[in-house]
């Protein structure tokens, strides 16, 4: 009889005790709102529940999205491929080819069914009948559905799937379509970013595992946890924004002393993304800490919007957040809303203050 | 059935056809057809790029300085390599300077490249090839230990420590959720590595993936993340400030000692596990002397790494520059990157037309309409293809020719140049290796050699490494500390009409862009790709490219397990999301597939 090791046996590995992890049990229970009695139930689950599956299709992409993924620290990614989850199809690292790999997604299919998580990188071009990607001497558009089909739920990483990104960038000229819009009867988890930072797409897949549910996707389809709010939002360059401190051009005495970067094209203040708070490659910097503006690579359509270096021009420094929330095309939600509205109510309480004092 | 092509290989398609679609283990969607002999030996070689995604014409229109970005998106693989060819492009074209510190950073940002890019191509898209997962169950701790201290001081070598990753191994295999490993060529007569150098190859496998991440951080302090960091025309974007207020916010002390500290840790794993795993793998493979195809006969290197910044004569990059052809190493000859009788490429077996296609076009005058066809003897329909018509169109991928020949490029093409040309930095590493191996020079010209270049390319690159962030620090200490050069920055200050050309030696081989700025906009684009020149199709004059010379010859262990095609294909690290991005102005195709 083989042995799976179950979520317990990993956890024990990477030198959790027992105690902590009935504790986890626990605390997730009431996480997730259940009766105490339930933390036996999923102490249950994560001991006896095999590596569940996972199927990750590459479209037209540029790989960037797996390169990312392959840097995550925590958890780091050979505990998530021998210990977390069964990636028994990648056609960037899996050992099999040709039809030794195609049987791979047959058996899956039927092995698996209802039961394994699709990610996609990249997305099907359908101009030249789908043929600008063919896999196995087929449209990858056909494998996708194939696959799509069984499956329990559909994870788009990157801006690829999640948007189209840069192969759909004007004119599209294979018609380069996300995933979404040709997947239309499983639930879809955008994870947006080109690429996403490495600790948020472990971090959404380890969230499905721990918790055994997807995330709260905010209206545009994204995790809140990590899509809920702008980069400028908690840029620690923030600061020099609201004093009006700015880098006007390239290595100027502003640029030297970490100033904002607004002026030279930040997209910061209509970007949602982790990158102010997670930041990249194990918390080492992101793009704005490094001396360049977001270019904005987890918004949709963000290669058409302009010049990187072209500032947001109808982004005021005061009453950003109202405007901001007006050209971000996602919905201000959680602890973003709760910013926002913090603020206004602030802004409106003080003009009333004001008013009253004025009366008094 | 037998034919003799223009360089100078026989080629019959009497035998069976086996394909390989997907090609695994590379960047992007590969396909390979071979005609099998009754010995199961490879007489014919096909192979098709098979995605393509048009970022030229998406890049007309826009502003040449965000091109960068733009670019770098052809490949997340050798991320940054397409970028820096870019702003080296614009740069071109516009006639900008930059600052010497800038210089250096991207040269260690490159030479990041190189060194993180070889070593997880090496232990995570080639290493199975040669490694067998299952026979590593079979080893002994204690003799896996005791090899490991023969041909290195790597501390992690205890008889426990491979225990515990065999073990761990072993638990992972009889889960029977083998993962990745599924339906892997296990137990094949192709694989010669005894136990124990199995064992210890599958626990570096899983040492480099852990530690490939913390490479990568050096583009992160310079560049803001990797995959894809920043990167700007006229410099870099990272300003630097080791002295006065702010300075948390630049290029500081703390984070150039990062840098440092990082590259020290690169090159003791590149020269402690790598390059002795490379030794002990190749000298179960000796025998093994298959691929060698254009390597011997036509190599090409655009050079890089320059010494000094804003000059790009030979004498000044570090990394070999010229080309070599019809197999005289005697004769290097230089490469003129502007001259419309040089580098051309051609589409007549590419799914490309051109009004003429019996001509090549310079990239500055290239013509890119796409043109699905198949041809009369392909087998399947158009959208369930069995067998590809080679003498037909059959590839998403450009065939370029350097004066008329087909040229292999990429690290061993590097080392060849170097050698060549008598370079000690590539001479003496090559003879050691060689001497070590007690293998004759002509060895190098195989699968094997390929994949060795690569691994002292890594070392090297990891130690140039050093010296360039030593030239940085020194240069800030003499108080320069520009990183940017903005006098061209405004489209206001260039002329009507610029073109320009930018190349890098990336991971994989010589990289150009040509661009024509016009009006202060993209008039035009072309990047021709190191896979597009490795993985070219068939020409009008019926040379075949590097991919389908190095297999022929080959013989498979087992007619149906692909394992030894895979290994030469592997040994060029294909990167198919580079090759076939190319496509020109009118690339709307009406035909579309219906999606539910």
């Amino acid at each position: 009889m083989p042995t799976t090791e179950t979520y317990y046996e990993v956890m024990r590995r990477q030198g959790i005790t027992r105690r902590s992890f009935l504790k986890f049990c626990s605390l997730t229970a009431t996480a997730l709102g259940l009766a105490p009695t339930f933390a036996g139930k999923i102490a249950h689950a994560m001991e006896t529940k095999p590596r569940i599956p996972v199927v990750w299709l590459h479209g037209l992409e540029c790989t960037c999205c797996s390169e990312s993924f392959i840097r995550s620290a925590h958890p780091l990614v050979s505990d998530v491929i021998l210990s977390m989850i069964s990636l028994d199809y990648d056609d960037l690292i899996m050992a099999a080819a040709g039809h030794q790999a195609e049987a791979i997604l047959e058996e899956v299919r039927h092995k698996h069914a209802g039961n394994y998580i699709l990610a996609v990188e990249g997305n099907p071009p359908l101009n030249q009948d789908g043929m600008s990607c063919i896999i196995g001497g087929r449209p990858f558009v056909e494998q996708l559905l194939e696959m799509a089909d069984s499956c329990k739920a559909v994870i788009s990483w990157g801006s690829c799937a999640s948007w189209g990104c840069v192969q759909a960038a004007r004119p599209n000229p294979t018609r380069a379509t996300p995933v979404h819009e040709v997947i239309r009867d499983k639930p879809v988890i955008k994870v947006p970013g080109c690429p996403p930072i490495a600790e948020v797409m472990t971090g959404v897949l380890t969230y499905i595992l721990t918790f055994d549910r997807l995330p709260e996707l905010d209206r545009q389809g994204r995790p809140l946890m990590f899509y809920g709010q702008r980069i400028h939002d908690k840029c620690y360059r923030r600061p020099h924004f609201d004093a009006g401190q700015f880098v006007e051009s390239w290595d100027d005495e502003g640029a030297r002393r970490g100033y904002c970067l607004y002026k030279v094209g930040c997209k910061g203040p209509t970007t949602y993304n982790a990158c102010s708070t997670i930041r990249w490659n194990g918390g080492v910097s992101f793009p704005i800490q490094s001396g360049h503006g977001c270019i904005g690579c987890s918004e949709d359509g963000f290669w058409d919007k302009g010049s990187f270096y072209q500032h947001v021009t109808d982004t005021h420094a005061f009453g950003i957040e109202a405007n901001a929330d007006r050209t971000g095309i996602a919905v201000a939600t959680g602890v973003g809303a709760a910013i926002a509205a913090h603020a206004a109510v602030s802004v409106y309480k003080h003009a009333q203050d004001k008013k009253g004092d004025d009366q008094a | 059935m037998s034919v003799v092509t223009a360089n100078g290989f026989e080629l019959d398609t009497a035998g069976r056809r086996l394909v390989v679609d997907p090609v695994t283990r590379i960047e992007g969607h590969l396909r390979c057809e071979v005609n099998l002999d009754e010995n199961n030996v490879i007489r014919n070689a096909v192979s098709t790029g098979t995605m393509w995604r048009g970022l030229e014409v998406i890049l007309r229109g826009r502003d040449p300085r965000d091109a960068w970005a733009f670019t770098e998106r052809i490949c997340g693989v050798c991320t940054g390599t397409h970028a820096l060819t870019s702003v080296r492009a614009v740069e071109d074209a516009l006639g900008i300077a930059i600052p010497e510190n800038a210089n250096s950073i991207r040269n260690i940002m490159q030479l990041t490249l190189q060194a993180h890019d070889h070593l997880v191509h090496f232990y995570h898209l080639h290493a199975l090839d040669w490694v067998d997962v299952v026979s590593a169950l079979g080893a002994d701790p204690k003799a896996t230990s005791a090899l490991a201290q023969s041909i290195s001081d790597w501390p992690k070598s205890s008889p426990g420590y491979f225990r515990d990753v065999q073990n761990r191994l072993k638990r992972f295999v009889e889960s029977g959720q083998l993962g990745p490993f599924m339906n892997g060529y296990w137990g094949s007569p192709a694989y010669k590595l005894p136990p124990e150098a199995n064992l210890m190859a599958v626990t570096h496998y899983l040492e480099a993936l852990d530690f490939q991440k913390e490479i990568v951080k050096i583009h992160t302090v310079y560049g803001g993340k990797n995959p894809h960091p920043n990167w700007l025309v006229g410099g870099m974007p990272c300003a630097i400030n080791v002295d006065g207020t702010g300075a948390v916010g630049a290029i500081n002390m703390e984070r150039l000692n990062l840098v440092s500290s990082i590259i020290d840790q690169t090159i003791e794993f590149i020269d402690k596990v790598y390059i002795p795993d490379l030794i002990a793998i190749a000298s179960f493979y000796k025998d093994w002397t298959y691929g060698g195809g254009l390597s011997s006969q036509a190599v090409m290197s655009y050079g890089d790494i320059p010494d000094h910044a804003n000059d790009l004569s030979s004498e000044n990059l570090l990394l070999p520059r010229g080309a070599i052809i019809n197999g005289n190493l005697n004769e290097i000859h230089e490469i003129d990157l502007r001259n419309p009788e040089e580098i051309q490429e051609f589409v007549d077996h590419s799914w490309f037309s051109y009004k003429d296609e019996t001509r090549g076009l310079h990239p500055w005058d290239g013509v890119t309409d796409p043109n699905f066809v198949l041809g009369p003897n392909a087998v399947g329909t158009r959208t369930r293809i069995e067998a590809l018509d080679e003498q037909a169109k059959y590839s998403w991928i450009k065939a370029p020719r350097w004066r008329g020949h087909a040229m292999e490029v990429g690290p061993l093409a590097r080392y060849v140049i170097g050698y060549a040309q008598g370079n000690p930095e590539f001479k003496e590493p090559v003879d050691k290796l060689l001497t070590d191996l007690g293998l004759p020079l002509e060895a190098i010209f195989s699968t094997l050699g390929r994949t060795a270049a690569r691994g002292l390319e890594a070392s090297w690159a990891a130690h140039k490494m050093r010296y360039f962030q030593d030239k940085l620090v020194a240069n800030i200490k003499a108080g320069d500390t520009a990183t940017a050069n903005v006098d061209n920055w405004d489209p206001k200050t260039w002329p009507k009409e610029a073109r320009g050309v930018g190349t890098t030696e990336a991971p994989r081989g010589a990289l150009g862009h040509w661009i024509v700025i016009k009006d202060g906009k993209i008039d035009n684009y072309q990047a021709v790709v190191p896979t597009t020149w490795n993985g070219s199709p068939r020409d009008p004059a019926g040379n075949i490219g590097a991919f389908e010379a190095s297999l022929l010859n080959t013989p498979l262990a087992k007619a149906d397990e692909p394992l030894e095609i895979l290994r030469t294909l592997h040994s060029f690290d294909p990167c198919l999301a580079c090759a076939t991005h190319i496509m020109g102005p009118d690339g709307e195709e009406l035909t579309r597939v219906k999606v539910r």
